[in-house]
């Protein structure tokens, strides 16, 4: 019984809206933070391009504690957040966090506006 | 008013080869865009980025991929009006007539729209103050480049147009290049450029600063930009150029009475054809279940949606499916010798 909880149990992402309004939803391992928002209806990610980092409508901020716990950023990416709305230091395309069980309890806050 | 069989709302790969398949069957057709070149997303997101899922290809940029489809579309010979955006669309009898923002004229009784994720604007200030001056002293691009002698110009962003300009008007004016981090994005041998502009005075580089206000009532005289540890500097700015990209808008659309679902289109999947008779949707903008945004999609999309205008832009006419290795026809209309 104890094992089939486990394998059941997927990561968790917390949604944080630009007014503080929290929202926590499982995403599965391997989806990116991008998808996860999509498949949950969270507002405030547009994913215009669809996840191939040619537009920066899928900018989050990352909250500090879980900064160099994600993937380090890539130079293309950094070049793609510059168009970004308001980046800040731990500003990130959620496109290019890819869910694991190591990021349960990633807390992303989503921008007053994508464009 | 310019008559034709369809018009096609977009200049991305999608619309350009149902260009060519409208061409094969025989219909004419006129293409409308608001950026100044063919390509859309391919050549205004990725020019250089290489694309591996065309069929037969097996690696192409998106510049290649549309040098590619344009000389495709060349034998028939269609109209492309770039630089304008279709503002208005309504229905007369069985015509659609679109009005562009340049105030063009097109009937048609077919519209195929292939508008990926909207038109390409720039991405402008987000400060309030910014509007009241946009066109006279905050630019978003450069259209005439005698306005600035003389002046001090704050400008900002980190990408090639950015440094380009920065390099281009200092030679007459003071420039202040201000970007969000300390790496710039622009090609090397310009960016050594400007570093050498910055040594002689000429170019004065401010980072990691961002903007957060701009100052002045009826003229903006100044602007404040803040550095990443809090410090606030003022400059003295008589024009700002800011170049933070493009992004996508729906635009007018959105108002044209057609069934809308996050940004996306619903089409009918045997002819494409959205809510509206006459009107298709092709490529990134169009959904139905399953669909998938890649551009061979948008390329059997635009083979379709060609077809069902076919009997509205020709009633009294039976539509006859032909191959391009054994019609005679179709050479004919792709102008080859016997």
């Amino acid at each position: 019984m104890i094992f089939n909880t486990y394998i059941n149990q997927m990561p968790k992402i917390t949604y944080i809206s630009h007014d503080n309004k929290k929202n926590t939803v499982e995403v599965q391992v391997g989806l990116s933070v991008m998808e996860g928002a999509l498949q949950n209806s969270i507002e405030g990610i547009d994913a215009d391009c669809g996840g191939s980092m040619a537009c920066a409508t899928c900018h989050v901020y990352v909250s500090e504690n879980w900064l160099n716990k994600i993937e380090k950023i890539h130079d293309a990416e950094q070049d793609m957040l510059d168009m970004a709305y308001e980046p800040k230091k731990n500003s990130r395309l959620s496109c290019q966090i890819i869910m694991s069980d190591d990021l349960d309890g990633l807390e992303v806050t989503t921008p007053i506006k994508q464009t | 008013m310019i008559k034709t069989d369809a018009i096609i709302i977009g200049a991305g790969p999608t619309g350009l080869f149902a260009v060519h398949q409208l061409g094969i069957i025989g219909l004419k057709c006129e293409v409308i865009d608001n950026l100044d070149r063919a390509g859309g997303q391919c050549i205004e997101l990725y020019p250089d980025k290489p694309i591996y899922d065309i069929p037969a290809i097996p690696e192409c940029t998106g510049e290649e991929l549309t040098n590619g489809l344009l000389k495709q579309v060349a034998p028939f010979k269609n109209n492309f009006h770039l630089n304008q955006r279709v503002e208005e669309l309504k229905q007369e009898n069985n015509l659609w007539i679109l009005k562009t923002n340049k105030e063009n004229f097109f009937s048609a009784p077919n519209v195929i729209i292939a508008g990926g994720v909207g038109s390409f604007e720039p991405r402008k200030i987000t400060l309030k103050e910014a509007e009241k001056f946009e066109g006279s002293q905050i630019f978003y691009s450069v259209s005439n480049k005698n306005l600035f002698q003389n002046k001090k110009i704050s400008i900002f962003g980190g990408g090639d147009s950015a440094l380009d300009w920065a390099l281009e008007l200092s030679k007459t004016n003071q420039i202040t290049l201000i970007h969000r981090r300390s790496e710039f994005r622009g090609a090397n041998h310009t960016l050594n450029e400007v570093k050498k502009k910055e040594k002689e005075g000429k170019i004065l580089i401010k980072t990691p600063y961002s903007l957060t206000s701009i100052e002045g009532d009826k003229i903006m005289t100044g602007i404040e930009i803040k550095h990443e540890d809090g410090k606030l500097e003022k400059i003295k700015s008589d024009y700002i150029l800011s170049f933070f990209g493009l992004i996508m808008k729906l635009g007018p659309i959105a108002e044209w009475g057609l069934n809308i679902d996050k940004k996306t289109i619903p089409v009918n999947t045997e002819t494409f054809q959205t809510n509206k008779e006459g009107i298709f949707a092709i490529g990134d903008i169009c959904s139905y279940p399953g669909k998938l945004k890649l551009i061979l999609s948008g390329f059997h999309e635009g083979a379709l949606a060609a077809r069902a205008c076919f009997k509205r832009a020709k009633p009294n006419e039976t539509y006859k499916f032909e191959f391009t290795t054994a019609s005679k026809n179709i050479h004919d209309r792709l102008g080859l010798k016997k």
